[in-house]
């Protein structure tokens, strides 16, 4: 078999799992609405007034009449279709109130993720390359003190010195126009990145410390190939697998912790619609956020699974081996 | 003057019971094959990355070590760079180790020309191409796409060995080149070397603990244990005489490269281990080991490397020595 | 044997480290023990009843009556700090025990079955495992409404694969040891080997884990309180202190959310660094 082929079929077969966890998945997430105790329509319409007709009507749009993987079926139809429902509270469908906070959350992650990469990423390699001396033992102090920071924590001093004290930021809401937004995203996008920030240094360090005792880096140095070059091209490339892959372990905490942030802003987005949702028991808003989540790990490792043989070749050659 | 020379070179690690190295004195001259023997622990690969200025972390250092005249102790990074991208350079244990599993071939060979020579693409590509072919490998254009993981560990050992030539180096240093090659792979990765060193009259110090290897490839050879040059002498003499126990020792316990038509041959193995970095005696360093230690007279310090003939000796009984040693090393059928 | 490279890494300062390390996971370890004495005996160490809000009190600074002052009901902060640190060990304890024992088992099943059951068990754990903790107990309380049960519950679940791979990687090196073979050859049943002979030898690596899982439970459930999801009121808890703080952060006195939120941060701290020095130290790694 060619190797092309071999690829295609590794892709294929990842493919086929991803497929598999999703599935599995949007099963779990349909069916935690049965296990809330009593009359599923009477627990959609919980904290409303609901008369006998509405229920019954209720009944029948969900298709509680029906058999349960009838309406499994029914309902992931929709949700491959971007249908997932509609919401009690807003009266549209949950798709088009998530869409439309949407923005301001992406905006909130790519900050973040911008963050997380940057910072995180220099902050391990400088550990990695003083290691040892202060700067390293700093570092690490911040990396664990970091690491134990949740965000909730971090936004609120934050919001305390730079917001309230200083006045340097706004302290709630997401802002109006480009700039304004920015300049709103700035301490929420620190606030998320805290943790995560911490995770990277610390996978970075000890990957770039690892790659750093390896014999052909000593090789290159040997070779009189200038310290830069060796540190960019054979010690942080090689390191990048695993910082790869521990980055995209953390998407799904980062993707949770949005509601955190948003809430502890007062920001307007898929995050804190979550928790609004919960408080004012919008079921179908709750099911297709958490799914949301859940696929977007799903899928940001499987990208990453796909991309790993660019990074590292010898994963290529394990995989077509097997 | 000499390629290399190392004026007695001591490196001492924070923490260790004795040094690293202990008054390293050695020249290598243009064109001639020294080599360098002695177990696992004896200093002989830090002795020969000394040569490149690479010296382990945190390591006390005292003495000179000169490539072509430049000093290389304290020397500074511009200096380090001249020597290791012209000068000289290094042929590592362990092919599958010493290059970067994860980018091409082509790139191993080429990153120096272009980084440190500022050669354009297509020129270094010709220039990988021609050394992979003048270390016998079958496909150059081919090899230059691939991955480490694609080629035997002879064939790396040929691009290690590529790699080390494309700065068109007068010194080269071989830290045991065949030691993770198979036997047969073994003998053609020395014979490439030999061709090489001829080809282009390079002055190449051989780090190996087989001393057959050394004999067979060198013209002369230093014997090294913990730290310390013990016995060097030319090859013929060294095997004919030689004045250390220890070299004795050596000779005794491994097999002749040609295994000579007569009766067999008994190999008598040194007993006890080599020293560890944490162990330390008092007296000569080999006297634990040494089957002709005298109370009284080897726990003195062994002496600096005395001449005798044409060897030069560290021990207390280098003169009395020598017919006893002949008898324990002398080889049956020899 | 390669020593490592001088120029790329500096400074030899790893003889300092090891004793600070040693001494700093002592403090950590004490930190704990005040932790769990002070959650303990709670009700006797808070001078003030946490519940009560004295009117016109509010927000008051440090004084002889309130230690850590007051937010903005009137409730002693000092007392809320103390009373709250049950809550933060008793729900983490319960997530902590149940998918140690849970994860346990799971582990111990696949690598002694193998094959199949093994492989459909992994496909299982990478599922649940694409659900972070924090979404799990969001979700619970979605449908069982708030409070701290179906949470608690619901994150036993969605801690259960750390402990559950781990164990059955470490079950499966041990496995491959001469001992568990001598054992059934003996005749012992694979039960019988794993819980008399096995556990002790992989159970310090599970405390290890057991004990940095504790922090992070520790801080999704009071990330919960904090999203107002969790423990409510009149109860006292960290998160949910921060959480009644917010007006007060933005008037410029966060002394009442600060508190709670250094409180949160040092525990959480003092268990990462005890699980992994402890981890390590088994492990026979101690650097």
């Amino acid at each position: 078999m060619s190797r092309t082929t071999t690829r295609a079929l590794g892709v294929l077969s990842r493919l086929a799992g991803m497929a598999a966890t999703l599935l599995v998945t949007s099963f779990l997430v349909f069916s935690s609405l049965y296990l809330a105790p009593g009359d599923p329509a009477s627990f959609l319409v919980r904290g409303r007034s609901a008369g006998p007709d509405e229920l019954a009507q209720i009944r029948h749009r969900y298709g509680f009449d029906e058999p349960f993987f009838v309406r499994y079926w029914d309902w992931l139809g929709g949700v491959l279709h971007g249908d997932f429902g509609r919401s009690y509270v807003f009266h549209q469908d949950v798709g088009s109130v998530i869409w439309s906070r949407l923005p301001s959350t992406l905006l909130l992650i790519a900050a973040s993720a911008l963050l997380i990469a940057v910072v995180g990423v220099a902050a391990g390699i400088v550990g990695a390359l003083r290691r040892g001396t202060r700067t390293d033992s700093m570092l690490m102090l911040l990396v664990t003190v970091g690491a134990a920071a949740p965000a909730f924590v971090a936004a609120l001093l934050l919001r305390s010195l730079f917001g309230v004290k200083l006045g340097w930021f706004p302290t709630i809401g997401n802002g109006t126009g480009v700039l304004d937004r920015l300049h709103h995203v700035v301490l929420p996008a620190i606030a998320l990145s805290v943790t995560f920030m911490a995770m990277v240094t610390r996978v970075t360090r000890s990957s770039m410390l690892e790659e750093l005792g390896r014999e052909h880096v000593e090789v290159a140095v040997s070779r009189g190939t200038p310290r830069w070059t060796v540190i960019r091209r054979h010690v942080l490339r090689n390191a990048l697998g695993p910082i790869v892959t521990v980055s995209a372990l953390l998407i799904s905490g980062m993707l949770v912790s949005t509601s955190i942030v948003e809430t502890a802003f007062g920001m307007s987005g898929v995050g804190s619609l979550l928790v609004t949702s919960v408080n004012q028991m919008d079921f179908q808003v709750v099911q297709a956020i958490v799914l949301l989540v859940v696929a977007a790990f799903v899928v940001v490792n499987f990208l990453v699974d796909l991309v790993h043989p660019l990074i590292d070749p010898r994963v290529a050659a394990a995989g077509s081996a097997r | 003057m000499a390629l290399l020379e190392y004026e007695n070179l001591s490196i001492a690690l924070p923490g260790t019971a004795r040094p690293v190295l202990d008054g390293i004195d050695l020249t290598v001259s243009a064109g001639e094959i020294v080599a360098l023997v002695g177990e696992s622990g004896s200093g002989k690969s830090v002795t020969a990355r000394s040569a490149l200025g690479l010296f382990p972390t945190g390591a006390d250092l005292d003495g000179q070590v000169r490539v072509d005249g430049t000093e290389v102790v304290g020397a500074d990074p511009a200096a380090l760079r001249s020597i290791r991208t012209g000068t000289a350079s290094m042929i590592f244990q362990d092919p599958r180790a010493g290059i970067n599993p994860v980018r091409r071939i082509g790139d191993f060979l080429t990153e120096s020309l272009r980084v440190s020579n500022g050669w354009d693409k297509g020129r270094a590509n010709a220039r990988a191409a021609e050394l992979l072919a003048a270390v016998g490998l079958p496909a150059p254009e081919r090899h230059l796409r691939q991955y480490p993981y694609e080629l035997s560990g002879g064939m790396l050992q040929r691009v290690m060995i590529a790699g080390a030539l494309t700065a068109g180096p007068r010194l080269l240093l071989c830290d045991e080149p065949t030691t993770a090659l198979d036997v047969s792979t073994q003998a053609e990765i020395m014979a490439i070397l030999g061709r090489l060193q001829r080809e282009r009259d390079l002055g190449m110090l051989l780090i190996t603990h087989d001393i057959e290897l050394a004999a067979a490839a060198c013209d002369r050879i230093y014997v090294m244990y913990a730290g310390r040059i013990v016995e060097t002498a030319p090859t013929a003499q060294l095997f004919e005489t030689p004045r250390h126990p220890y070299t004795a020792g050596l000779l005794g316990s491994s097999p002749p490269l040609q295994a000579p038509d007569g009766p067999p041959v008994r190999l008598t193995p040194i007993p006890g281990s080599p020293m560890g970095l944490l162990d330390s005696a008092p007296g000569c360093s080999f006297a634990a080991r040494c089957r002709l230690a005298r109370p009284g007279v080897c726990d003195r310090t062994a002496p600096r490397l005395e001449r005798h003939g044409e060897a030069l000796v560290a021990c207390h009984l280098a003169e009395e020595s020598l017919t006893s040693v002949d008898n324990t090393a002398t080889r049956e059928g020899s | 044997m390669s020593a490592p490279m001088a120029g790329l890494t500096r400074g030899p300062a790893a003889r300092l480290r090891s004793l600070g390390g040693s001494r700093l996971e002592n403090l950590c370890l004490g930190l704990l023990v005040l932790f769990v004495l002070v959650a303990v005996f709670a009700p006797w160490l808070s001078p003030q009843d946490p519940t009560y809000g004295e009117l016109g009190t509010g927000l008051v600074g440090p004084s002889a009556d309130h230690w850590l002052g007051t937010d903005q009901g009137g409730h002693d902060t000092f007392s809320a700090l103390v009373e709250g640190s049950r809550t933060s060990l008793v729900g983490p304890l319960l997530v902590v025990l149940v998918s140690t024992v849970a994860g346990i088992a799971i582990g111990l099943f696949s690598a002694w079955r193998g094959g199949w059951a093994d492989t459909v068990i992994g496909r299982l754990l990478d599922v649940v495992f694409a659900f972070p903790a924090l979404l799990v107990a969001i979700l619970a309380v979605a449908v069982f409404g708030k409070g701290m049960t179906a949470p608690v519950i619901a994150m036993s679940v969605a801690y259960m694969p750390y402990t559950a791979r781990l164990v059955r990687g470490l079950a499966m090196q041990e496995q491959a040891r001469p001992y568990i073979a001598a054992y059934r050859v003996q005749g012992h049943s694979a039960l019988y080997v794993a819980v008399r002979r096995l556990l002790p030898n992989i159970g310090p690596t599970v405390l290890a884990q057991s004990t940095v899982n504790f922090g992070y439970a520790l801080l999704d459930l009071a990330a919960l309180s904090f999203l107002g999801l969790g423990v409510q009121a009149p109860t006292p808890d960290w998160g949910a202190m921060i959480n009644q703080s917010q007006a007060a952060v933005l008037r410029g006195q966060p002394l009442s959310a600060v508190v709670p939120a250094v409180a949160v941060v040092v525990v959480v701290v003092a268990f990462n660094i005890v699980g992994e020095n402890v981890g390590d130290r088994l492990a026979g790694r101690k650097t």
